[in-house]
Order: structure tokens, then C-alpha cells, then sequence
């Protein structure tokens, strides 16, 4: 778990240009539907929350449910104004916030 | 004695492949003596086994189709949602269902506004039928999002969009899958 997010966005854009944003975070996604080789259902463990957030304000957010595949990988895009900082938080079931941040230079 | 062997490992192989089998089917295989049994109450317990699976399986699909029609209702507050402007790429068929690519988009404007604020995608055959609820603001530019999904089964997928207006739309996507992705 302790592996990096990875995230692909443009180091610079033009002002007012639409970017595209593509994240993935290494996770099991643990449905909660699995069980193991003695019949015990393997306990839920997913990511349930991912968020997107430039200079502090929201850009996109998804409610993730089990069935979300593993290594959650999300593709959205978001239109840049101005030079900023980029936020991604990933929240597990059992609550670990994982965070990742890219900048971008807005000419 | 090679039709008994017959009979008893078709009933064997047809429960191995269905995910969940039934109570009733359950205590038939408890029960099930080989040495006790005659080839004709095998035979008959085969077929009330393999009925019971079949309507056992039936209801659990419905029951899974109503969740999510529970779920869109929730959604949209009980508004009818407009078929249209969505659309939903999925493949056709899907090979594994572990991990099938899913890009849904509105073709609607994202003006400060009006614009598609969330938008719902559930799946009528998974155990549970929740998939995602993307929130999108004006800054997302595109009211679109991709991701990769689990499907344990042939199934219809369904997407409601929700504008900041309070509108609804709707669109739907039938993906064949050839091996469920859901364990079991």
C-alpha cells in the first residue's frame, strides 16, 4: 500500500485550457464478496472516496463502491485558469487517507 | 452405475458453477447418500435440484434489479429521469468482468449555472448494484469520467445524470460477460 499514486496531467497549459486527468491508486478494492479457502467471507475493503480539488477548490469527487476494480483508476478532465496545485486524496474503508499533488503552470 | 455417476456430476458441476446456491439445494446435498439413494430418487432430486437453483437464481436477479431501481429513485428524489444525453461506453462483451473499462459522458453545457453535477451508474446484475456517483463541478469542463469496473454477470448498466437544475437524464448499456468478476 505504501506504493506511490500514479497520476498523469500536463506540467503547463494555456489559460483556459481543458486538461484531461488520469490517477491510479495500487489497492486491492477487497469486494466484501470474496471468501477464502475456508468459506469466511473476506471482509470489505475498499476505497470509498476519491477527491480532486485545485488550490483548494472542488473539481471532481467520486462515491466508489465494490464494484470499482482494483487499483482504482479514474479519468476525468478539468479546465485551468491559473498556475495551481492539484490534490488528490484516496479514503479507505478503514480510514487512511492516501494523498498525491501535481502542479501546473498556467501561461 | 455410470448413470448414477452421470446424474450426480451433472447436479455437482451445475451448483459448482452457480455463485450462491440456494438453501433448499444446500440440504438436498446434505442429505444426498449415495449408498441410500436409488437411481430414480437421484435422478429426481437432480432435477428438484436443479429447479430450485434456477428460481433461486431468478429471484436474486430481480431482487438485485430492484436495488437499483431503489437506488436511481433515491437519486432522483423520485423525479422521472429523461432518456438521453447520456451515453455509456462499454465493450460489448467483456471477457473478464474483473475489470471492464467504463467511460460515461453528458452532453449537456458545465456553465457556472448549469451544469451536470453528479451523475449515477449502477449495475442490474451485481450483488450489489452500486457501481459509482461521480461529482462534477464547472471546473471538470466535461461532464465525463472514465474508470474500470466489476461485472459478475450479463447485465444491463445504467447511468442517471443530475444537472445543477435539478434535470435528470438517463441512459442504459447491456455488456455480455464471459467470466464474472465478483469471486466466489
Amino acid at each position: 500500500m505504501a506504493e506511490k499514486p500514479r497520476l498523469k496531467l500536463p506540467k503547463e497549459a494555456k489559460k483556459g485550457d481543458v486538461i484531461e486527468i488520469k490517477t491510479l491508486l495500487a489497492h486491492i478494492m477487497e469486494s466484501g464478496q470474496r471468501k477464502d479457502k475456508d468459506g469466511k467471507t473476506i471482509p470489505r475493503k475498499i476505497i470509498n472516496k476519491f477527491a480532486c480539488e485545485f488550490n483548494g477548490k472542488p473539481v471532481f469527487a467520486v462515491d466508489l463502491e465494490p464494484a470499482i476494480a482494483a487499483n482504482p483508476y479514474m479519468q476525468f478532465h478539468a479546465k485551468v485558469e491559473e498556475s495551481g496545485t492539484f490534490k488528490f486524496t484516496w479514503t479507505d474503508d478503514d480510514g487512511t487517507v492516501t494523498t498525491a499533488e501535481e502542479s501546473i503552470t498556467v501561461s | 452405475m455410470v448413470d448414477r455417476a452421470n446424474i450426480l456430476f451433472s447436479e455437482y458441476d451445475l451448483n459448482k458453477q452457480l455463485t450462491m446456491a440456494m438453501v433448499g439445494v444446500m440440504i438436498i446435498r446434505e442429505e444426498f447418500s449415495m449408498r441410500q439413494l436409488s437411481r430414480r430418487d437421484a435422478l429426481a432430486l437432480g432435477v428438484s435440484g436443479a429447479a430450485l437453483t434456477l428460481i433461486g437464481l431468478d429471484e436474486r436477479a430481480s431482487a438485485a434489479a430492484k436495488e437499483a431501481a431503489d437506488q436511481i429513485a433515491k437519486f432522483t428524489g423520485g423525479k422521472t429521469a429523461t432518456d438521453g444525453k447520456i451515453s455509456i461506453e462499454l465493450p460489448e462483451i467483456a471477457e473478464n468482468g474483473n475489470t471492464v473499462p467504463l467511460s460515461v459522458s453528458v452532453d449537456a453545457p458545465m456553465a457556472a449555472d448549469n451544469y451536470v453535477s453528479e451523475i449515477l451508474v449502477v449495475a442490474e446484475g451485481n450483488p450489489n448494484p452500486g457501481v459509482a456517483t461521480f461529482h462534477f463541478s464547472p471546473m471538470s469542463a466535461k461532464a465525463e469520467a472514465s474508470t474500470r469496473i466489476r461485472l459478475a454477470t450479463t447485465q444491463n448498466i445504467i447511468a442517471v445524470a443530475k444537472t445543477s437544475k435539478g434535470e435528470f437524464f438517463t441512459g442504459q448499456k447491456l455488456v455480455k460477460v464471459t467470466i464474472g468478476g465478483c469471486g466466489g
